[in-house]
């Protein structure tokens, strides 16, 4: 019996392998819960694409400060050695390629890497892009953190994104509640699967190709 | 002697004009200028082009804004939200246009227009929805999307401090895109917390300098903070 990751244990799972010293932006939901999981004693530093460098865990209840909020507009603390600058400096640290990670959601990955996680496309639906495009086209790396599969059961890594893009060819891994799997020139790579999943199950789940690294559990 | 600062919203507000571009600081509650934007609402001018993050939230702010029919135009990255329900009716009713354009390229238009720049290519968006008629231009190994600035008759910003000559301190993530609007605006008016003697801001630590400046307002502080 395969034991699928809850939330939680993703977010561990992402946390697992952010090396100290990394810059590191987490994008809104899902992945925001990855800063309650990195290892203590790492220091790893949290941007926030609203002008800060340096996020802390949340504030205690009674201490928030209105002027102190993450991207997802939730009250944050600010870490010592914490800084704060403009939009057009924020985003410079994010398209001028210095943030080392950035994890995102996302709603399809397709097999060329290509990210679709801001918009349905549906004709009664009101686009909204937020940072997602600039920290899709600039981060150095970029992890999506996603379930494997659809509510339907359909596979969200996809041969062509059906979704309208965030950014073309710009993810370099994705961990779901499945597996981790690589995006390469030459195709998906798995890299570990959850306890109890075979192999040649996950790529019928997955529906497009996958390549077994030789290490893969 | 130069004095920027002004005895009310109001009168810092009196002689914008139907049909002007307004830039409107603020991320969220974090560095809105309230008190700006509901003598705006107060002032009456309508047709206006609005440049925001977002396209306002609840009822108050922005959102009462739109909600007046005051707005024909805006420009933002993040117009959907859990409680932007002002702009989600009049998007649906066909009586306001929306310009979606990603955060980061939003504030680099900005920050262009403040600095006389002409156009400017970036990465961002390319290959996407948002890229799409626009002209793009492949430089080195990377495709980029040629996007121009962003102009404003007025910025409407708020600042935690300011002196007679205008210039600014923030405070936190309030900071946000108000030094960049500051600069793409021809009238920047700021409402700032507190006025202070001049040379009384550590000139190593101004943020934004008076010259991008026209008029100050002091509102005080109704803010919620940690003490």
């Amino acid at each position: 019996m395969m034991k699928k990751l809850d939330r939680n244990q993703m977010a561990a799972r992402v946390a697992r392998d952010i090396p100290e010293g990394s810059y590191v932006n987490l994008g809104i939901g899902l992945p925001t819960l990855v800063a309650e999981h990195l290892p203590k004693g790492r220091e790893i530093i949290l941007h926030s694409e609203n002008g800060v460098l340096g996020v802390g865990p949340k504030p205690a209840p009674g201490r928030e400060d209105e002027d102190l909020i993450n991207a997802g507009k939730e009250p944050v603390t600010l870490l010592a050695g914490g800084a704060f600058f403009h939009h057009a400096d924020s985003f410079a640290m994010i398209r001028g390629r210095h943030l080392d990670f950035a994890v995102l959601g996302a709603f399809q990955v397709s097999v060329a890497g290509d990210l679709a996680n801001w918009h349905t496309g549906g004709a009664d639906a009101i686009p909204a892009v937020g940072g997602a495009m600039d920290l899709a086209m600039g981060a150095k790396k970029v992890l999506v953190m996603m379930e494997h599969l659809t509510k339907q059961g359909e596979s969200k890594i996809v041969e062509r994104c059906s979704y309208p893009l965030t950014g073309a060819r710009c993810v370099n891994r994705v961990y779901t509640d499945l597996a981790i799997i690589d995006v390469k020139p030459d195709g998906l790579h798995v890299v570990e699967m959850v306890e109890g999943l075979a192999f040649e199950e996950l790529q019928r789940l997955t529906g497009v190709p996958l390549k077994r690294l030789a290490t893969a559990a | 002697m130069i004095d920027k600062t002004f005895a009310s919203a109001e009168a810092a507000l009196a002689d914008i004009a139907d049909g002007a571009t307004i830039m409107i600081g603020g991320f969220g509650n974090a560095g809105m200028p309230a008190a700006l934007i509901d003598a705006l609402i107060a002032q009456g001018a309508r047709d206006l082009t609005i440049v925001n993050n977002n396209a306002g939230n609840a009822d108050g702010g922005l959102a009462a804004l739109i909600a007046a029919k005051r707005v024909r135009k805006i420009l933002c990255s993040f117009p959907r939200q859990t409680d932007s329900w002002h702009f989600d009716r009049a998007y649906r009713a066909g009586e306001i246009q929306l310009e979606l354009v990603p955060q980061g390229t939003l504030a680099e238009r900005i920050r262009a227009a403040g600095a006389g720049i002409g156009a400017l290519y970036t990465p961002t968006a390319f290959g996407t929805l948002l890229a799409e008629g626009k002209e793009t231009r492949r430089i080195g190994d990377r495709d980029y999307v040629l996007e121009y600035p962003i102009h404003a008759d007025y910025a409407l910003i708020k600042a935690d401090r300011a002196d007679r000559w205008g210039n600014l301190v923030y405070r936190k993530t309030g900071r946000n895109f108000a030094p960049i609007m500051a600069s793409a605006a021809r009238c920047t008016v700021v409402q700032v917390r507190e006025i202070v003697e001049l040379g009384a801001l550590d000139p190593e630590v101004i943020v934004t300098p008076g010259i991008f400046v026209k008029r100050v307002v002091r509102i005080g502080s109704s803010l919620r903070k940690a003490a």
